[in-house]
Formats: C-alpha cells, structure tokens, sequence
C-alpha cells in the first residue's frame, strides 16, 4: 500500500467522518439509547440470580452474579466494535438501486470505501460513547476482578479490532449476497437471531454442552463479544489466548477473501439495476 | 485517433417473469418463468477523439446499457470494445482516471454533505494536484454559476443545481471521455438550457469524446452533429444528424399565412394539416412534391407568407421509433 492510496483513506475517513456528524441530534439520540438494554440485562440477571430476594444463588455453571454483570459490560463493549448496523443493508440498496456504480467508475476500491465508512461510523460512535462507557464501568467497577496485566489487555485490543474485522466482513458478505437476491433484510434477520446465540451476547459460551459448544467455539461469531470478554476476564491461559487470537486472524483472511470472490462473481452477473 | 471503438458488443439478461395478481404471485413462488433480453446485438461504432455523438434511442434500447458496458459497469455477453484503448470491463484504475460517467437519475455526490466535500474528496481519488484541482474547480463552478452553492449540502440543492454540481464532480479530472446519460432529465428548460449551453461551451473548448444519450432532442440538436440510432439493441442510423431527417423523412412541412378574407378551404388535398392558427396553417408533404404544391397552392390562394420547413427532429424520430423507417425518396 502506497502513501497516495493511505492519503486517499485517509481522505474517505475524514468524509464519512463528516458525513456522520451531520445529523448531530439523531446520532447524539441513537448513541446514547444503546445503552439502555444494558440496565435491562444487569436486571434481568439479578432477578435470575435471586439478587433481590432473600436467597440469592451463588453462582451458575461457575459465573457469579457479579461475573455475569462483568461479562454483560464486557459483551456489550465487544458489541461496539463488531455490531454493524445498516451494513448489509446498505450495500444491498447500493446493488438494487444502482448507486454502487460510482464505486465501480471511479479509481477507488469498493471494500476500502466500505471499510473506511465503518470505521468512521465507528470513531464517531467511540468518540460520544467513551464517557457514558466509562460511567457505566465505573459503576459497575465492583463486579470485576480488577486490572488485567498488560498481556490480557493487549490480547483484549486484538480481540476488539478482531471483532470489528470479523463483523465488518461477515455483514458486508451478507450484503453482497444482494447480487443474486435483490433483498436481504430476512437473511439480515436470521443473522441477527444467530449472532444473538452464537457471539455469545445471549449466554456466555462456555455454558453451552458439547458437542453443541465445540463447533461453536470453532465459528468466526464467538469473536464478536465473547472472545473480548472472556479475554479480560482472564478465562484462557496466554497460550490459549494467543491460540484464539490466531484462529480469529485465520477466520479474517478467510472472510476477506469470501468477500473478494464474491463481489468478483457479484459483479458478473450484475445488470447495473436502476437505470 | 479513434477514441472509442465498439465491435459486436452483445449484452445479454435473463429477467424474471410474473403473472399478475395472486394467483401469478403464488405461482412464481414455486416456478419462476425467466426470459432472455437481448439489451444490445451486436452492436459496432467508432467515435473519433473530440467529437460530441448522439446515442438515440426509445426506452429500454439498449442506450443506457451500451453505457454500461463502456463505463466497465457490467461485463458483455459478446463483442469487443474499448475507450482510449482500455477494455472498459477491466476496471482498471487507470482507465477509471480518464472517463466520467454521468447518469442524470443517479446522484454521486455525498448527500449531507456540502458538494465541496465530495469535490475535495475526488480530488484524492483521482489524485490532483492542489493547485490543478483549485484552478479547475474554479473555473467549473465559474461556467456554471454554482459557486456561491458549493458550502450547501446536496440535499438543500434544487435538481437542476444537484446536476451542475454532478457535472462538476465528473469533469474535475479532466476526462478524455464523457458518457452522459440523459444529463437533463427532469430539469426545466432554463436548467436544460443551462446545462446545453455548459456542455456546448466546454466540449468546444477541451475538444473532449462525448456520447450522449438523451431523450430531449433540444440537447441532441444543440450539442451533437453525430447520431447513432438504435432500436431494440440494434444500430438503425449512424452518420450526421443533419442526414437523419433527410433519410427518415420523406415529408417536409410548407407554412402558409393566408391574406385576410381568404377560407383556406379545400387544403387538404395537398397534405396532412399539422397545424392551423388564425390565418397561419402547416401542411405536411412529400419532399418530392414540393415545387408542384407550392405552385398550386400559390395559384389558388391569396397568401401573404409562405416557408419549407423539415419536419422537427423530434417527430421524425419519434415516427421512426413507432413505425420504422420511411427512407426519403
């Protein structure tokens, strides 16, 4: 990668950035509403923890109350990075309508535009959520077991650019998928019921009983929220973690070239709809 | 030089089709019945550098789609092309620097965003230098009588301002190339003109290749001395525009303004009447048999003014388009 093709990254970045910004109240709204179902969740765990009653349980399939609170915070900060709204749609309705041909006639690359576009909905979104994120930990400070050394936070920043990457290219995936059935929104809802179960988001993973839990530990969705999470809160040896790490890089490579070859098969037999 | 070259380009769809009403909706469920669109056939032109051609045609043609496959949107089913020398479906960055499409019902500016951001932003990706790319937006937005409105998101634009902008952003890289695709759709005649006069003024001065298609025979007369026909993804004509009326036209219109008193009665006998206001008629009539009506005419009537038109390029082609072709004797 040369410096004219960083410059012009840099340059869509700087766009989108501004680009997001120019509907101040609706993202301001947006961002912030995305904290609620976290107080939902702390809630719904307590009362299926007992917490508000007399007798309350100790602990589940070795998460205490307190351990699941963590792993919810957790969860939801991996969230922020992998989650992807409007992506798949997005793409979709640029294929159906034809306004991707300006990616397709200009000397720019379709996945950089994307890509550079995801990440600035995302600094945008990082940007306005830091200091209720930091609230909410600080409130919850309890809950955890205390600062990871260096290596687990290193392993913990892998893991979240990891998340972005692995949904970034998930979604987009899906998004193509439009080159050969115009609309996607029932795929997009199917993959959010999954993504839901499988990432983790849901029930931590290790909950789950073999064999169900092996081949889904295996799946590029664990990467989403629980891998971050389980990474901070120290649940893999450093081996074990760098193993993870591995696996998850393997399954960016993998999903980068599904992207590539399909938008080559995509394009192919795109009619350019729309006009 | 031979700026684009185009030989039996095909372009082949396979489009679903669907019975109407439940019963065609429940069906197409279980069975899709498909058919083959054959959108171009075997197409082939040449168009020199620096020459502004008309592609003509009626709706679902094959002009857009032609476009298309020029700009390297889509791949072909057969045939060749290539534009400056680049086989368009390629993608190469390289040909993407010299050519500019524009679709008069696609926006590529950035919506929200003030035009002078997507300027700014072409001007990375086509990687101009600051000073070019200042010099060049200047003098567009100059022509075009939009610099007070480049600070305006796109969305706040009228049509007509949306599309001087779109322009701008299509010639700020100086193509070699342009392929206007109904570049005045939907625009009222000040707009219209407005653009035809940019275009006329810009191509006469860059001395750019311009394919243009365009429902609007205003701009096709007012920018183009070159036309290609075609009709169901087949060429019908492809020489000066002067000749299409000569060739497609076997009529020509006589006008006449009758002297007060007189009833004009009886005209019909020389030609289709195509208009009558006050004392003021046109009378359609073989070419051929012009001198004879006019004699007769003058014989018979009192007549204060009298004139030989061609039928309007736009009859003319819209005849062609529903009948076929009337060659002129």
């Amino acid at each position: 990668m040369n410096t004219d093709s960083l410059r012009t990254q840099w340059f869509i970045l700087k766009t989108c950035i501004a680009e997001r910004l120019a509907y101040r109240g609706d993202f301001a709204f947006a961002t912030l509403v995305r904290f609620l179902p976290i107080v939902t969740q702390i809630f719904l765990w307590g009362a299926i923890y007992g917490e508000f009653s007399d007798s309350p349980r100790k602990s589940m399939y070795g998460y205490s109350y307190g351990d699941m609170v963590a792993y919810s915070l957790l969860v939801m900060l991996g969230r922020a990075f992998s989650s992807m709204p409007g992506l798949t749609g997005g793409i979709a309705r640029d294929i159906r309508d034809g306004t991707i041909k300006k990616f397709l006639t200009q000397p720019v690359d379709l996945f950089d535009y994307l890509f550079w576009h995801r990440v600035a909905h995302k600094v945008v979104y990082y940007v306005v959520a830091t200091g209720p994120f930091a609230l909410v930990f600080w409130l919850c400070r309890s809950y955890f077991p205390g600062w990871p050394d260096a290596i687990t936070l290193c392993g913990a920043a892998v893991s979240l650019i990891l998340a972005f990457l692995i949904g970034f290219y998930i979604e987009a995936l899906m998004g193509l998928i439009a080159f050969w059935y115009l609309e996607v929104s029932s795929l997009v809802f199917v993959y959010m019921l999954l993504n839901y179960f499988l990432s983790g988001h849901m029930l931590p993973l290790d909950w789950l009983p073999h064999p169900y839990s092996d081949w889904i530990l295996w799946s590029p969705f664990k990467y989403l929220a629980y891998v971050p999470a389980a990474i901070v809160l120290q649940k893999y040896t450093p081996m074990a973690m760098a193993q993870e790490l591995a696996l998850g890089f393997g399954w960016v490579l993998v999903l980068w070239w599904l992207n590539r070859w399909t938008l080559n098969r995509g394009l192919h037999r795109y009619s350019a709809y729309g006009g | 030089m031979t700026a684009i070259v185009v030989e039996s380009l095909a372009k082949t769809y396979s489009v679903v089709r669907k019975q109407p009403g439940w019963a065609g909706a429940w069906r197409s469920l279980f069975h899709r019945e498909t058919a083959t669109v054959r959108a171009v056939r075997e197409v082939s032109f040449r168009i020199e550098k620096g020459e502004m051609v008309a592609f003509l045609g009626p709706n679902g043609a094959g002009k857009t789609t032609t476009l298309k496959l020029l700009s390297g949107l889509i791949y072909p089913s057969g045939g060749t092309a290539t534009v400056l020398g680049y086989v368009p479906w390629k993608r190469e960055h390289a040909y993407r620097r010299r050519f500019s499409l524009v679709m008069g019902q696609k926006n590529q500016l950035w919506w929200d965003l003030p035009a002078q951001e997507s300027f700014a932003l072409h001007r990375e990706i086509y990687r101009l230098e600051q000073a070019q790319f200042t010099k060049r937006l200047d003098e567009l937005t100059a022509l075009l009588d939009v610099r007070k409105l480049v600070r305006q998101p796109v969305r706040d634009l009228s049509l007509g301002e949306r599309m001087r902008m779109e322009l701008i952003a299509a010639l700020l890289h100086d193509p070699e190339v342009l392929l206007l695709d109904e570049p005045t759709i939907g625009l009222d005649v000040v707009s219209q003109r407005n653009v035809q006069g940019f275009l006329r003024h810009y191509q006469a001065e860059r001395q750019i290749t311009v394919l243009l298609t365009s429902h609007y025979m205003k701009d096709v007369e007012a920018l183009c001395s070159r036309a290609i026909i075609i009709n169901e993804g087949e060429i019908k004509h492809d020489g000066p525009l002067a000749n299409i009326i000569d060739r497609l036209s076997s009529q020509k219109i006589i006008q006449l303004q009758f002297a007060d008193g007189d009833s004009a009665e009886g005209l019909d006998q020389f030609g289709r009447i195509t208009e009558r206001i006050g004392p003021r008629v046109k009378i359609e009539v073989p070419r051929t048999k012009i001198p004879e009506v006019l004699s007769a005419v003058l014989a018979k009537y009192a007549i204060e003014d009298v004139g030989v038109q061609e039928r309007p390029l736009e009859d003319v082609i819209a005849e062609f388009f529903t009948t076929g072709p009337t060659e002129a004797a």
